[in-house]
């Protein structure tokens, strides 16, 4: 029910048929002094967008040739996805101009974009889950084609650039990488000159992002340009061809990616030299959180069944479970943290003491902290102030409460600490949560729960979606909790933040959970594998660390 | 298209004070055109509805009368609209609580003893909860909705009243009328301004709104039940109990209508009668969102309301207009209200985007 609303309304994507979708030509007085290059397929002449309080565009110029995999890197933010919303038609600019093919263009409406030639995959995906593949495209495609015929049509598209696919399977049965190939192909139908690919690789194992990475270069050497929205700065080193630069809605440069280190182009997106998390030497004692036997049957079709997940975590150590979402991690965060009892006590132990089947309260009272990787509606009430915010955990052990009733003013100095420690920026500890961004929100979490110094601490996605400044800030404060003495709990997709953050690292695939590995034993190809499901052969090359 | 709606980027709280006052005006103007088109000059109407009603002190006194009841419930309601839980059988509580309230004049009418009218006022609560409670068991246990359950109650308690005052419970010297004893002066609430009918229930009410708002602000429990209304997995997170908080908002709303319903026969009545309330549990829910959701707001909008009762009467003793004016009216506001509800999350735009653009690029 609900992922066929989500999908209705990023539909309206897709279907706007708009009356006025004529190109409209718009004769600049400047054309004649900045033509755009011959072989260029799409050019932007300082293009600005302001919204209420933010420039997100500011007069940025940019282009795109034929055949070409340009990469728009910057941190959220920084005015990538503004830009790109502008190419596909879903914002107007308030002033510059676009020309596509060397003509300047008018692009009034995603539609117009799709009749021009432009396709984008979106981030998250815009697909009815009840439906088949067929059907899905066939909502989406403005073509003559129906049924078997645009079911041969797709099998052969999805052969031609190698994107297995079968037109006939149901969206909910498939991977999270296979209703990536439905999108793209459902691009590759209208055959577009340009192709926009928004954080591709953010839901896919290292080997489904090559395999991703195969089909764009074939589309690119077939003349297609892809413009390629990332923030993970290796594979666009491997993949694309140009690259820009943005920082704070403007172009701070151009460059050749692979002329160009992973290191340089971080500072050039943050736009200052970024300090790597360092760990202290560990001292990593006695086992404070294990977790025995934990199975859990899946509620539904949609749901995720745990199967017999065990591990334990040291003081002091850093443990990390990676997988590709949906895997079963937020099933498990949720028994890990009390909102979910399992059916046996000695299922998880904190401290020795078993607490399977203890609530939320009653864990925290054993020294465990959860940031769950939901924040806003999860981690925090987004209609709520900061001050309000800081009762949802630990009220009892801070002093907030007494007899029942809330101490606003120890909840204030409290949330002035948090805000204080962590920098968050914030206009007062008064406003609503939902008014701070991703990374300012989730130091606040992280702060939250890392004052109530935990024995134990949980984060999932600890920094999904926010910008590198706060990502490294949050990843210090998590190994400045383990060298304290705490045990901490990493679940992450981000490869890169476990092999940085972590001891060991286990991976969780199809709700079951790895055994786990020492993380000077593991590359990220062989993680990977792991992601994928391949635990047998993995043992043989890698061997077990505990 | 001259008019856009534009989402705001949060929600304002201007207008979550102001659509209010939008409705009631938006109410006073259709109301125009109602009472024009039935023929009747609409400025004078309304000053008999609105303004005449509360133009000498007994008028006042009856607004008060009248508010009492709807904001005892509508705060009582709205600890539950909070939490996502929508109680509509207010009306139903009502009628049980001054049923229970009621057993002990009936089964004791000679008794002056002075914890007579205290124990009815606890009897009228707990007659309120046990009626609500239903719905709570119906919906923790078997995850029924409540909205069905509250709401078709109301039928089976108007009918238990019925029941009692057509039979056992009927006075046996009133002339076979449908009525309880008239109760005993141990069992009234006593007057608190002379020359009104104004009581202590009224003080009651007063006292109920403000430790609500106490309770809703100050508690931990009132936090809960706001938490778990805005956002359920926070509350999870924070480890609450939805079940817990389903009774407590429940029992709470049911209580407060119960005692609404206690003093209602114990005040103003006296007795027990086959419709004791004119819609109050139901008018309440229009109170509750008036106010939104808020103690104090609720207070105004209880007096709004019964302002609307009272109107509803004048037009009818002196224009002769029919009773159920006082309902469209009250239907209207809610009407305009939910609508102008929107403008808290949009705001309305007059030109379009591309006109904006051409008037930038140009």
């Amino acid at each position: 029910m609900w992922s066929c609303l989500t999908g209705l309304a990023s539909l309206e994507n897709w279907i706007q048929p708009d009356p006025e979708s004529v190109p409209v030509r718009t004769r600049d007085p400047n054309e004649f002094i900045a033509m755009p290059a011959s072989n260029s397929l799409l050019s932007m002449r300082g293009i600005t967008k302001a919204f209420p309080g933010v420039v997100a565009n500011d007069s940025i110029d940019f282009e795109i040739a034929e055949g070409n995999i340009h990469a728009l890197l910057g941190e959220n933010g920084a005015g990538k996805s503004t830009l790109v919303k502008i190419i596909y038609g879903y914002y107007s600019a308030d002033a510059g101009t676009i020309y596509w093919q060397g003509e300047p263009a008018k692009i009034s409406s995603p539609a117009h974009a799709r009749q021009m030639g432009i396709g984008m995959v979106f981030q998250h995906f815009s697909l009815f889950e009840a439906m088949t593949v067929r059907e899905n495209i066939e909502l989406a495609v403005t073509s003559r084609k129906k049924g078997v015929e645009l079911s041969d049509e797709i099998r052969s598209v999805s052969d031609a650039y190698g994107l297995e696919l079968d037109p006939d399977r149901d969206v909910f049965s498939l991977s999270v990488g296979e209703r990536q190939r439905v999108e793209i192909v459902r691009c590759l139908l209208q055959s577009p000159k340009l192709l926009i690919m928004d954080e591709p690789t953010s839901v896919l194992t290292p080997q489904e992002a090559d395999k991703l990475f195969t089909v764009l270069r074939r589309l690119a050497d077939q003349g297609c340009a892809v413009l390629y929205i990332s923030h993970k700065l290796e594979e666009i080193r491997v993949l694309c061809h140009h690259a820009t630069i943005l920082r704070q809605g403007k172009v701070v440069t151009q460059c050749d990616p692979t002329q160009v280190d992973t290191k340089e182009l971080a500072e050039l997106m943050i736009g200052r030299s970024l300090k790597p998390p360092t760990a202290k030497a560990k001292k990593t004692g006695q086992v404070v959180f294990s977790v025995r036997n934990l199975c859990r049957a899946a509620e539904s079709e949609r749901n995720i069944s745990l199967k017999d997940i065990s591990f334990d975590v040291r003081t002091g150590e850093v443990f990390g479970i990676a997988g590709v979402a949906g895997n079963g991690q937020t099933e498990l965060l949720g028994m890990l943290s009390g909102e979910v009892l399992a059916d046996q006590d000695s299922a998880v132990s904190i401290d020795n003491v078993d607490c399977g089947r203890a609530g939320v309260q009653a864990r925290r009272d054993l020294g465990l902290a959860s940031v769950p990787e939901e924040r806003l509606g999860h981690g925090v009430v987004g209609n709520m102030s900061l001050t309000e915010n800081v009762f949802l955990s630990g009220h009892e052990k801070y002093g907030l409460s007494k007899n029942l009733l809330m101490h606003f003013s120890n909840a204030r100095s409290y949330s002035q600490k948090i805000c204080d420690e962590f920098d968050v920026r914030h206009s007062g500890i008064h406003v609503d949560a939902s008014s701070l961004s991703g990374g300012n929100l989730q130091k606040f979490l992280m702060g939250r729960e890392i004052l109530q110094y935990p024995a134990v601490m949980i984060a999932s996605q600890p920094t999904w979606g926010i910008d590198a400044g706060s990502q490294a800030a949050i990843h210090q404060s998590l190994l400045d909790l383990a060298e304290n003495g705490a045990a901490v709990i990493v679940i992450s997709q981000d490869l890169d933040e476990l092999m940085a953050l972590c001891d060991r690292i286990s991976v969780m695939f199809a709700g079951q959970l790895s055994e786990s590995y020492s993380v000077s034993s593991l590359t990220a190809q062989s993680i990977g594998l792991l992601m994928g499901g391949a635990q047998v052969e993995l043992n043989q090359d890698v061997g077990n660390a505990n | 298209m001259p008019i856009r709606l534009v989402a705001r980027q949060t929600h304002s709280r201007l207008m979550t004070w102001l659509t209010p006052i939008i409705a009631l005006v938006l109410s006073l103007i259709a109301g125009c055109v109602v009472f024009s088109l039935l023929g009747y000059p609409p400025l004078k109407s309304l000053y008999t509805f609105f303004l005449a009603p509360i133009s000498d002190l007994y008028g006042v006194s009856e607004l008060f009368i009248k508010a009492a009841p709807l904001a005892m419930i509508a705060v009582g309601l709205s600890m539950g609209f909070r939490a996502n839980v929508w109680n509509i059988g207010a009306e139903g509580q009502l009628t049980i609580g001054a049923i229970v309230g009621s057993a002990l004049p009936v089964y004791f009418p000679e008794s002056d003893n002075a914890l007579m009218l205290p124990a009815m006022l606890v009897l009228g609560v707990l007659g309120g909860m046990a009626w609500a409670s239903i719905p709570a068991f119906l919906k923790t246990k078997m995850n029924t909705n409540e909205i069905l359950t509250s709401l078709l109650l109301v039928y089976v308690a108007v009918l238990v009243l019925s029941t009692l005052v057509h039979g056992p419970w009927r006075d046996p010297g009133g002339y076979n009328f449908p009525e309880s004893v008239v109760f005993q002066d141990a069992a009234v609430i006593p007057g608190i301004l002379s020359g009104t009918r104004l009581h202590g229930g009224t003080i009651i009410a007063l006292l109920v709104v403000l430790s609500v708002w106490l309770l809703f602000s100050r508690t931990v429990a009132g936090f809960q039940v706001r938490v778990a209304g805005l956002a359920p997995n926070a509350a999870r997170y924070t480890g609450i109990h939805f079940n817990r908080v389903i009774w407590y908002v429940l029992l709470g709303a049911g209580g407060l209508a119960g005692l609404a319903g206690i003093i209602e026969v114990a005040g103003p009545i006296g007795q027990l009668q086959p419709i004791i309330s004119p819609g109050y549990g139901f008018s309440a829910i229009i109170v509750a969102f008036l106010g939104r959701l808020h103690p104090i707001g609720i207070l105004f909008a209880s007096l709004v309301l019964a302002l609307s009762y009272l109107g509803g009467e004048f037009v009818q003793i002196k224009m002769g207009l029919p009773l159920g004016i006082a309902g469209v009216f009250q239907g209207m506001l809610l009407f305009f209200l939910l609508a102008s509800d929107l403008l808290i999350n949009y705001r309305v735009e007059w030109r379009t985007s591309r006109k904006f653009d051409r008037a930038r690029t140009d």
